[in-house]
């Protein structure tokens, strides 16, 4: 191997283009407030959609996998944007962001946090958040290489609304088994939340927001921490024996077995929500047919998807053998070139599955579980077969 | 004799037979592997062709042919085990030998001090 290779092993997706776009070259990397602790743990550092992140610690990527199933994991998600929408009432403020995002957000109850996406005039996706009631006002939380973009949509669009980027918070994940037992020791009110709750409370002195969710296929925390109290907070759950930093690297395996699509691989502006398998956030309401059907970018498309299926689907797909399969194999109907049907989205090798794992987009008609397609691989047509997603058993609290 | 090279793999020379394996510093970067595809008993190679492939979580990476030559033993162990790679690199997790075609052509390869300055 050579030392371009090994340099590559400490980015993340080296095979995906869509992410080599959002590294920023420039040497002006921006920090999250937990940088210097990163460094003190002994983090690997790589460039990642303009922030300086942690992609590993000293245990390694398979370990800090196993680690966040087994116990629990602390993961700095602070390059993310953490942005306010303010109407002149919650209803308003709703009803502007309904015309960006096909789901209920009138709907959503306070302290309720529910997953959407920005769809895109062709019914594709400009990008996926969480969007929370915060009683007077809505919180979304954005990708962070698309936050420039999705501030820039907002405001052009939500007309009569204020959007803001905090700033000054950091936002920590919390995830794993022993994560409610981790956080009520800080906080008592931990283990009354449920999956997609949102509490304010009072931590060490900090004013932070807590949601019951994370990206890991695990229970868990995701809070927002004012930056000059984030390293403080950070440390006091990593005191713990049962808590360990994890770094992009799992985060990225994690969030595969369980499921769950990354923005710029498995979804992005031609993929359309349907054939992303994600028509299950657009609830009954705002579906064709529904009291608040349409009114986004792209529902003719997405409309048109629902009525006549969707031409492809994003499935799960087992490789059969040991050899992981990475995005952007080309997947074929035969193991021969002839027949290409579509291409792998996200792959690795998913710790917990003790074997690789990967996702990506198939014609509807062999999209049925247990079907069997092959992916080029050197020169190789590797058998895998669809499977119905996640890959692990998720333990959200309901 | 062992010997190096600048990309990152390791011999083991006896007579005009090479033991040949990825460094403890490989195998550090790589971080934890699991899947390592073997060339073919038998196969012949080029000096920095493509010899085997190794892959961790995050990535895969090719591992290069050092000197031309016939490979005459693969190690399964590894195939099996991946982790081997990363407990034992320049031990017990060789990955193939190889029967030289011009063993002298291994003179010209780097010397275990010359490796580790390269490194740093």
């Amino acid at each position: 191997m050579n030392r371009a290779q090994l340099r590559r092993q400490m980015s993340l997706c080296v095979y995906c283009a869509a992410w080599r776009l959002f590294l920023d070259h420039s040497p002006t990397l921006k920090q999250t407030p937990l940088h210097a602790l990163h460094l003190s743990l002994g983090a690997k550092m790589v460039p990642f959609a303009g922030y300086d992140m942690p992609v590993q610690y000293p245990m390694g990527v398979m370990k800090e996998h196993l680690q966040t199933r087994a116990a629990s994991g602390l993961f700095d998600v602070s390059h993310m944007g953490q942005v306010i929408v303010r109407g002149t009432s919650y209803e308003d403020a709703a009803r502007a962001l309904e015309t960006l995002v096909p789901v209920d957000i009138l709907g959503l109850k306070p302290g309720r946090q529910r997953y959407g996406f920005f769809t895109a005039d062709n019914g594709g996706i400009l990008d996926d958040l969480m969007i929370t009631n915060r009683g007077d006002h809505l919180l979304v939380v954005v990708n962070a290489a698309c936050k420039e973009q999705d501030l820039a949509h907002m405001k052009a669009h939500l007309a009569g609304c204020e959007v803001t980027l905090l700033e000054d918070r950091a936002l920590l994940a919390l995830q794993g088994p022993s994560a409610e037992k981790l956080l009520a020791s800080l906080w008592a009110g931990a283990a009354d939340m449920i999956f997609m709750d949102v509490r304010d409370a009072s931590i060490l002195g900090a004013d932070c927001i807590i949601s019951r969710s994370g990206y890991s296929g695990e229970d868990g925390f995701e809070i927002s921490v004012p930056a000059d109290k984030a390293e403080e907070f950070a440390k006091a759950l990593l005191a713990h024996p049962e808590c360990e930093p994890i770094g992009l690297g799992a985060r990225d395996s994690l969030r595969l077995e369980a499921g769950l699509c990354l923005y710029g691989n498995d979804i992005d502006t031609t993929t359309s929500p349907v054939e992303a398998s994600l028509e299950w956030a657009m609830q009954k309401v705002r579906r064709p047919g529904g009291e608040r059907a349409g009114g986004y970018p792209g529902a003719d498309r997405i409309a048109e998807d629902f009525a006549t299926g969707p031409v492809r689907r994003r499935v799960g797909l087992k490789p059969e053998g040991k050899a992981p399969v990475r995005a952007h194999a080309v997947l074929y109907a035969e193991d021969s070139p002839e027949s290409p049907i579509g291409e792998v989205t996200s792959g690795t090798f998913g710790p917990s599955v003790e074997g690789p794992v990967a996702m990506g987009y198939v014609p509807a008609a062999l999209a049925e579980p247990g079907t069997r397609v092959f992916a080029e691989v050197r020169g190789k047509y590797l058998p895998l077969t669809v499977t119905a997603l996640p890959f692990i058993t998720p333990t959200y609290k309901r | 004799m062992l010997k190096f090279t600048a990309e990152h793999e390791w011999l083991k020379l006896e007579g005009d037979v090479a033991t040949v394996g990825i460094t403890t510093h490989a195998a550090e970067q790589l971080g934890d592997l699991v899947f390592v595809e073997l060339p073919e008993v038998g196969a012949e190679l080029t000096k920095d062709g493509n010899a085997a492939t190794v892959e961790s979580v995050k990535a895969a990476s090719d591992v290069y042919a050092p000197l031309d030559g016939e490979v005459t033993e693969v190690n399964q162990a590894i195939v099996d085990d991946p982790s081997l790679v990363n407990s034992d690199p320049q031990g017990a997790a060789w990955f193939f030998k190889l029967k030289l075609k011009n063993p002298s052509d291994a003179d010209a390869l780097l010397d275990e001090s010359a490796y580790k300055d390269l490194i740093g």
